[in-house]
């Protein structure tokens, strides 16, 4: 129970996926303008990422390794992320409208989330258990989550803000990012 | 002529890094050194070229429904054979890169170039097309890197340039990406707006010279 929590807090906080590992910078700088789809994106790759993380483990364990194709890692894993991907917008479409009716824009997006194929290739790299793996991706939807809703509060104030034309747009959403990257340095010394 | 235009416009007009903020995700992590912003310009331009030309080349081969699985799989194929020649030619840079050599597959760039050009052009621009679009990626990326070293490291390629003592330690940390990245674009949109307040004086110095005497 211990290790599972030390698992989260070490995701969210210390090794936040985005600002110090730049997984998923680019629904992070692109979806981040308004609060709402903030948090449906954060939602959605939550859901992908754990459900990802679980596949891609079952695939390597018992079709990659069985086989000894595990230079195959990379074609496999993608080809699983982006049917899932699918699927999950399928089954959403068909038995939760309401469901279908937040999330389903951003579903196509997270095919090309790096952070999702980045934390699949991670969860092996480090040679987790099952429950680690699920625990582990879970973890780093949130941690997505978190960055990108903070993110998102403090751009929409930015649109009232007095900023200099050329900072307009995306310098300016670059340098807030930096300034909450530093922030985030402060919980290196947590764990 | 058109051949060397396809080439050309990756590099300036339409940067995938600087002008099209695509690609965002390894160009931030891996920039550490400048040693790495040009292997991975390299890797990423191998993947780029071949990709592309395989895709040009069957454009008329892929139904249109599935096209979009096909390319990941082209895509992918490539990966694997940068990731392998890699591993095998050039261990330290291997470790160096990390995950981020797997993740050359879902690089918006590549996707975006095989949907945008390769499926619509034939090989030879579309070769043309990855080589451009692979050194304006690879320019972009030393250029981000140099700033990051010189400042975080007080070193260019491994040489020292500057006394490493007085260097800003927080450049090579993960906030120095978005600091140098922010200030590039910056930097860029400045340079438009001048360009662009330059031609209106060129083209109105009348209208100009009468709101300057108003």
């Amino acid at each position: 129970m211990q290790e599972m929590i030390l698992i989260i807090i070490a995701a969210v906080f210390v090794n936040n996926i985005v600002l110090t590992q730049f997984l998923g910078c680019c629904p992070f700088l692109g979806v981040s303008k308004k609060l709402s789809s903030a948090i449906g994106m954060g939602a959605a790759v939550t859901f992908v990422l754990t459900l990802a993380s679980v596949i891609t483990y079952l695939v390597q364990i018992f079709i990659l390794e069985q086989y000894e194709i595990v230079y195959l890692q990379t074609i496999a894993f993608i080809l699983v992320i982006a049917a899932l991907v699918q699927f999950v917008e399928m089954v959403i479409k068909k038995y939760s409208p309401d469901l279908y009716k937040a999330l389903g824009v951003y579903l196509p997006l997270i095919t090309t989330n790096c952070a999702v194929l980045g934390v699949a290739i991670i969860n092996i790299q480090k040679s987790y258990g099952f429950l680690q793996t699920m625990v582990n991706g879970f973890a780093n939807g949130l941690s997505f989550t978190v960055a990108l809703i903070l993110f998102a509060g403090i751009r929409e104030r930015l649109e009232d803000a007095d900023v200099p034309k050329s900072m307009q747009g995306m310098p300016i959403a670059l340098v807030t990012a930096a300034l909450m990257s530093i922030a985030f340095l402060g919980f290196t010394g947590l764990l | 002529m058109s051949l060397w235009k396809e080439f050309s416009k990756g590099i300036l007009r339409e940067n995938p890094l600087f002008v099209l903020v695509l690609g965002t995700c390894p160009s931030l992590a891996i920039t550490t050194s400048v040693e790495n912003g040009i292997g991975m310009g390299v890797a990423f331009s191998g993947v780029l070229l071949g990709s592309n030309i395989v895709i040009s080349a069957l454009r008329k081969v892929i139904p249109d429904s599935i096209r979009i699985p096909s390319y990941i799989v082209i895509i992918a194929t490539f990966v694997t054979m940068v990731e392998m020649l890699l591993h095998a030619y050039s261990p330290s840079l291997f470790e160096s890169l990390g995950v981020f050599i797997p993740l050359i597959v879902v690089n918006c760039i590549i996707l975006g170039r095989a949907e945008a050009f390769a499926n619509k052009n034939g090989v030879m621009p579309s070769i043309m097309d990855a080589l451009g679009m692979g050194v304006g990626f690879t320019l972009a990326l030393v250029i981000i890197s140099t700033f990051r070293e010189v400042l975080g490291a007080g070193t260019f390629l491994g040489y020292p340039v500057m006394d490493s003592a007085q260097s800003a330690i927080i450049m090579i940390l993960p906030p120095g990406g978005f600091i140098t990245l922010g200030c590039i674009l910056a930097f860029l949109n400045k340079m438009k707006d001048v360009k662009a307040a330059r031609k209106t004086t060129l083209n109105q110095p009348v209208a100009q010279q009468q709101l300057s005497s108003n």
